[in-house]
């Protein structure tokens, strides 16, 4: 992690602060809880996309997993929360064990594909088998987590509490990136040939940080279920999956800010269109819901057209432009080339 | 110690892709702390001995004993952690992370940090860190590179990509060292220095093993040349006897 990074920290935090109190209805801050929950997901798909350069099409599946996790272990056998996001952590950990260790010992994008099949079967397997997942209707009364003795009732405690889970999440990644296990993790994505032959065991190292990424979104779906306090099949299914790939690809695939930027900006886009609709409305369109696809697709098309890296460093190159126009302004020459 | 002063034996190596022999019962000797060059005509097989050394490709038959240890059936990365590293004809770097950092890679053999502790304590804290960005430095200073530290490795020009790939395989600290065409797209004189480069590192105790179309380079720096022709090795000496050789001259002369 470099200075400019703990700068970053300090801006997510006093963000994370402040919104709150911006927002100041209970409904907004509940949006900004999800869009901690897609954020936690994204900075572990994101070690494993944009730093190992392995595409997974099937993180939501590994969310599926710690949420009915935490809602089965804490409704029928009378688990303590915590104890039940630790066993869902590990049990998705082990099942992108069985799955990673087959498919990333190939060279090529063979985990996009076992983990598209992956979701689904996850995805079938929560509506069909109605004895253990409850099927289409669920699994009910999840309790909430407590930290401490003290409960998470109001949205807004629940709040703090999702985002401070986010801020251990990327700490934990970016420590993990500045090490010699990010090192080679890059190495990887840049050469294998040339990763293996400075000693770095690529398939053991691709398999770890599938797994690990794994763990971050079964962690991000235990959060979610401890919530909302119910859970049904229905936000599990492979678009999901699609979609915290978009975020991190939106955002930017290079670089853990992009992660969060992108599950932000996309989690938040549906409130933001919804706001657009009532202007719309006024000029004659009317705005409906299930348009919110067609500008996914419009966003992620522009944004692969125009910032191939993604939103951040798109910013973080617009920043630096910015800065040098204000340095030659202060010197009183701006339209100056040097 | 092993046998004789000879690091590295290949016996009767042989390689087949599909009905093409590409190497056909392959024997010859690296002696230790020796610059031993292969030099042959386009699809001699010189290439594929060092894919076969590197454990990126399996021998049909034969043996390779490296220390008196085979290297049969070993991943490429288990071959660099018995001391054995190796840089790619067409330039292998990982060109979005700085050069200090390629170089930070290959140090990777060197240090123990698992992933759990590297999660928990920020990189400032960690004295391995810093030891391994001190022992880069010094790679890179040894083939000149200190200056361009922070820039990005995919922006370096070509000369100085090779030199990279030379610093990060030497910061694996390895006994054997193979070169696959080190000089290629090099000017001159960025070829005088590559040569000085490599009897540099032989200084270091380290045996280099290179593969090379520049003549002048070969003869000049080698102590020995290995001549093959069609997957076979047709002589072997000093350059002097290697020069001299009638095979040698029919082979390269296409007579």
């Amino acid at each position: 992690m470099h200075a400019k990074d703990y700068i970053g920290f300090s801006i997510l935090i006093g963000m994370v602060l402040v919104m709150p109190h911006l927002v100041g209805n209970d409904y907004y801050v509940g949006v900004l809880v999800f869009a901690a929950f897609n954020c936690l997901a994204c900075i572990g798909l994101c070690l494993l996309m944009g730093y190992a350069g392995q595409i997974s099409l099937g993180h939501g599946a590994f969310i599926a997993i710690g949420a009915y996790a935490s809602g089965l272990l804490t409704t029928k056998m009378g688990w303590s929360p915590w104890t039940a996001m630790a066993a869902g952590a590990f049990l998705a950990m082990a099942i992108a064990f069985i799955v990673g260790i087959p498919t990333l010992r190939l060279k090529g994008h063979y985990l996009a594909m076992a983990t598209l099949g992956f979701a689904s079967i996850v995805h079938i397997v929560a509506v069909a088998a109605v004895d253990l997942t409850g099927g289409p209707a669920g699994v009910l009364g999840i309790p909430r987590i407590g930290l401490f003795g003290f409960s998470l009732d109001s949205d807004i405690q629940y709040y703090y509490f999702a985002w401070t889970a986010v801020v251990i999440g990327l700490y934990l990644a970016f420590n993990i990136i500045d090490s010699r296990i990010g090192r080679g993790l890059r190495a990887i994505h840049g050469s294998e040939d040339a990763a293996s032959a400075a000693g770095v065991n690529t398939s053991v190292y691709k398999i770890q940080v599938f797994a690990l990424s794994a763990v971050y979104a079964s962690v991000s779906g235990s959060l979610y279920a401890y919530y909302v306090n119910y859970i049904d099949p229905g936000p599990f299914d492979v678009m999901h999956s699609i979609l915290l790939v978009t975020m991190v690809a939106v955002g930017g695939l290079r670089h853990l800010w992009g992660a969060v930027i992108g599950a932000l900006l996309l989690s938040l886009l549906p409130e933001m269109l919804s706001f657009a609709a009532a202007p719309l409305q006024a000029i004659g369109i009317e705005y409906k819901p299930d348009y919110d696809i067609i500008v996914y697709g419009t966003i992620l098309l522009l944004i692969m057209l125009f910032l191939p890296e993604g939103l951040f460093a798109g910013l973080a190159a617009g920043c630096k432009s910015a800065w040098n126009l204000f340095k030659k302004i202060l010197k009183g020459r701006p339209f100056v080339r040097e | 110690m092993y046998g004789n002063n000879q690091i590295l034996k290949l016996e009767k190596l042989r390689k087949v892709f599909g009905g093409v022999v590409a190497l056909d019962d392959l024997s010859f000797e690296v002696g230790t702390e020796t610059i031993t060059s292969v030099i042959g005509p386009n699809g001699a097989g010189k290439t594929t001995v060092f894919n076969l050394l590197s454990g990126y490709l399996q021998p049909t038959k034969g043996a390779m004993i490296y220390k008196d240890r085979s290297l049969q059936g070993e991943k490429p990365y288990k071959i660099a952690s018995l001391g054995i590293g190796r840089t790619f004809q067409n330039v292998q770097i990982f060109p979005d992370m700085t050069v200090l950092e390629n170089v930070m890679v290959g140090r990777h053999l060197r240090s123990r940090t698992g992933m759990l502790f590297s999660a928990l304590i920020p990189s400032f804290l960690r004295p391995e860190e810093k030891r391994i960005r001190e022992d880069a430095v010094r790679c890179l200073a040894f083939v000149g590179l200190e200056h361009a530290a922070d820039t990005p490795a995919g922006s370096l020009p070509l000369g100085n990509q090779r030199m990279l790939e030379i610093a990060r395989a030497m910061a694996i600290e390895p006994d054997l060292l193979l070169l696959d065409e080190p000089a290629s797209g090099l000017n001159s004189r960025e070829t005088i220095a590559m040569g000085e480069l490599i009897n540099r590192i032989r200084e270091k105790r380290v045996t280099v093993m290179l593969v090379e179309h520049d003549m002048e380079l070969v003869m000049e720096i080698s102590d020995r040349v290995a001549v093959m022709n069609f997957g076979r090795l047709i002589a072997e000496g000093t350059p002097r006897e290697v020069q001299e050789n009638q095979e040698v001259i029919s082979a390269y002369l296409g007579e």
